[in-house]
């Protein structure tokens, strides 16, 4: 596969994805990925694009990694959080994307808190959409720039033992994750409390273990998932600290796994619930390189997407 | 004012009549049913190749008025059920404001009565606002017209209350047409919770959500000897349940709709607002379970649910956009192809969807016998059409079967002894 074969403007879910362009994708990133180690971090790729970073839910760092990646690209960018914008006002979706297409944006960042607003989006304006996280579906592009890192770490994905551990349930870094590392030939495991094993997950060609000790034996990757606190609330797990004795990543579980196993997290990290302090800071963590390539993996998708015919 | 219908195949389940037959109407009543009638009539209709059956009744709609006229009005509604074949329909009291006293039933059979089109049948709440928490005035709701007692959209959760209800209603032989839904376990679903609410990461409500209040519900009309109507039930488990009550006696009587026996949970894909309803679209073993509980007679009566909103509502994220989908101008249709797949046979399926719902109702209608209102409906079982947003009567056009290909329409509808509709228009 060339580049020139890439022919979607909207980046909405690995789902979609054939492994041809999830590999291409990838090889894009690696060229990008220099970049960003020069002393003059830009190339004019996207000059004279238009970027919208458009977030309805609170979110740092892949607002900040959008826009650094647009930066690079030498795209302009605009920013629009929902806090202060019209969507506040009772503006709906459709209506605040139009609005800002009619501002002759390229491409359309989104994150927001509803399952399939990305594809929705997609059918209402012409402009390229990339999905930055919708609800609990997909957040494609943290599905990739993991696969990117565990690539770089482990050179081969065909055959690899990759683990995601924690709420599977309400985790769309889980679903993109499934998604991209099942196509590209990667034996996965979900592991976390019972709860939050969603129904039929194993139709997605993944394993299921409760026991985390069992599940993390022989693993080449462990992707630990934020645990989001609220959680305890829907009855899911009854406190943080019994969640962290069951299913957190501490020193000690870690003389379980393999010496050579990469420590994973999408961030922010509660420390000390889903991961040790030690843990995350440990040899085995790539979690920092994963932020740096998120970088690179997003120029990528920008870049592809944006260069699309419309 | 005499009309013929001629060459027409009556279907006429009360009195097991299933063969070409004429019918002869005068003033509002049937005057008789019979073969080769010459008498002279004021008006004619050639049913030639069409079935002429009672009048359909579908004992389920939502139309929105008071409060929500933008999704329709009891106008839209009912020329809605004309196109669909229907004489009567009941809308249900979740209206804004609730429909919970004497006069909303009023208000309702007197917009009928003004609009001339079809009979409406109202059903009043069974507690006030629809909160649970105390009953409406079950006398009074009856003397304004309330031919049944219904909280659907929302369970009721007290039991206690559900007792009492289903107690006092004795009084009055009105049925409670319950929503079955464990708000614990629905726990703010938007879809069937299984493969597919994975895979989309949409919030899922279990089958259990509507099968253990389907069997609290048992109990309860065991208990109390008050006559209960399961709503449009989605789910096997549901049906084993109601199979098992009705073999033990239970005064139970169960409804589905077109959707539940043909369409799945993969009809969301690509978050299609227009198949989000809720009880939810389920699985293929849901739809197997379906057609084998219409065809044992576990589910009674097919109605539509008929749930208008608005393009801008339904035009939204999936998980915000409300439940519910419109049903009348498709049923009949959809129904015929329980009879062309051989679940039901034409006689049952007629029976069904008038004779039953007036059963439950406790309304003398759905038969042809002379003298007996004349409520009559003629369709040809033949005529082929497809659902187009543009050609429904009906306010809103949040149907899952647009673009689909339909057999079978309405060409006729007599209510009291009005045709209503004519060759597949509607006469007012």
């Amino acid at each position: 596969m060339t580049e020139t074969s890439w022919t979607r403007k909207d980046l909405l879910a690995l789902e979609d994805l054939s492994k041809e362009e999830i590999e291409l994708i990838l090889k894009t990133a690696e060229s990008f990925k220099e970049v960003s180690a020069r002393e003059v971090k830009k190339v004019p790729a996207l000059r004279g694009k238009s970027i919208a970073n458009l977030f309805f839910e609170a979110s740092t760092r892949t607002r900040t990694s959008f826009e650094v990646a647009a930066k690079r690209l030498s795209a302009d960018t605009i920013n629009f959080s929902s806090s202060g914008s019209s969507t506040s006002k009772g503006e709906s979706l459709s209506d605040t994307a139009k609005n800002i297409e009619a501002m002759q944006v390229d491409t359309i960042v989104m994150r927001h808190s509803s399952s399939g607003s990305a594809e929705y989006l997609s059918k209402v304006v012409k402009a390229g959409v990339i999905n930055a996280g919708d609800g609990i579906h997909e957040h494609p592009t943290q599905g990739l720039l993991d696969i990117f890192t565990i690539k770089e770490k482990k050179k081969n994905i065909t055959g690899l033992k990759v683990c995601l551990i924690g709420d599977i349930l309400h985790s769309r870094v889980a679903r993109s994750n499934i998604w991209g590392l099942t196509k590209l030939g990667a034996k996965v495991t979900v592991c976390g409390p019972p709860t939050l094993i969603p129904r039929g997950i194993e139709k997605l060609g993944v394993s299921v273990e409760y026991d985390v000790d069992k599940a993390i034996k022989d693993q080449d990757v462990l992707n630990i998932l934020r645990i989001q606190l609220e959680r305890q609330a829907g009855a899911f797990f009854p406190s943080i600290r019994e969640y962290a004795a069951e299913y957190g990543i501490s020193v000690d579980r870690m003389k379980k796994a393999k010496s050579d196993v990469i420590i994973m997290h999408p961030g922010p990290i509660n420390r000390g619930v889903e991961l040790a302090a030690e843990v995350a800071d440990g040899a085995n963590s790539v979690i920092l390189e994963q932020v740096t390539n998120g970088i690179a993996v997003r120029m990528a998708v920008l870049f592809l997407t944006t260069m699309v015919e419309r | 004012m005499k009309i013929l219908i001629k060459n027409g195949h009556v279907v006429d389940p009360k009195n097991n009549i299933d063969q070409p037959m004429d019918v002869l109407i005068e003033d509002q009543k049937i005057k008789k049913v019979a073969k080769s009638i010459s008498d002279k009539a004021d008006k004619e209709i050639d049913a030639k190749g069409k079935i002429v059956c009672p009048g359909l009744i579908d004992l389920h709609v939502h139309f929105r008025q008071p409060g929500y006229e933008y999704k329709e009005t009891v106008e839209t509604g009912l020329r809605a059920a004309v196109k669909g074949g229907f004489t009567g329909v009941c809308p249900m009291p979740n209206t804004n404001p609730i429909s919970d006293r004497r006069s909303d039933m009023e208000f309702l059979v007197g917009e009928a009565k003004r609009l001339n089109l079809v009979r409406v049948w109202p059903v009043g709440a069974v507690t006030l606002k629809q909160e649970g928490k105390e009953l409406t005035e079950f006398g009074e709701l009856k003397k304004g017209g309330a031919v049944a007692l219904s909280d659907d959209g929302r369970p009721i959760t007290d039991s206690n209350i559900l007792r009492r209800a289903l107690e006092y209603s004795k009084k009055f032989d009105l049925v409670i047409m319950v929503h079955c839904q464990d708000e614990g376990l629905f726990c703010g679903g938007c879809m069937n919770e299984g493969f597919i609410s994975t895979k989309l990461g949409l919030p899922g409500i279990p089958v259990e959500a509507e099968s253990v209040e389907v069997a609290r519900d048992i109990q309860l009309a065991d208990l109390t000897g008050g006559r209960l109507h399961f709503c449009h039930i989605s789910s096997k488990k549901s049906l084993d349940l109601i199979r098992h009550a009705k073999a033990n006696g239970s005064r139970v009587t169960a409804e589905t709709c077109p959707h539940y026996f043909h369409l799945t949970d993969e009809s969301i894909l690509h978050y299609n607002t227009y198949a989000k309803m809720n009880p939810p679209l389920r699985t293929a073993e849901d739809v197997k379970a379906i057609k084998e509980a219409l065809s044992d007679g576990t589910i009674d009566t097919i109605a539509t649910d008929h749930a208008p909103h608005s393009e801008n509502e339904k035009s939204v994220e999936f998980d915000k956009a409300p439940f519910g989908i419109i049903g009348l101008e498709t049923s009949l249709a959809l129904s015929l192809g329980m009879v062309e797949e051989k679940v039901l046979s034409l006689n049952d399926l007629v029976r069904k969807m008038s004779l039953v719902p007036a059963e439950i109702l406790k309304i003398d209608r759905g038969h042809l016998s002379e003298g007996a209102w004349a409520d009559v409906t003629v369709f040809d079982p033949k005529t082929e059409w497809t659902v187009e947003k543009d050609k429904f009567e009906s306010k809103s056009k949040n149907s899952p079967f647009l673009g689909w290909k339909m057999k079978g329409r309405a060409t006729e509808v007599i209510c009291e002894g009005r045709i209503v509709l004519k060759e597949g228009q509607i006469e007012c």
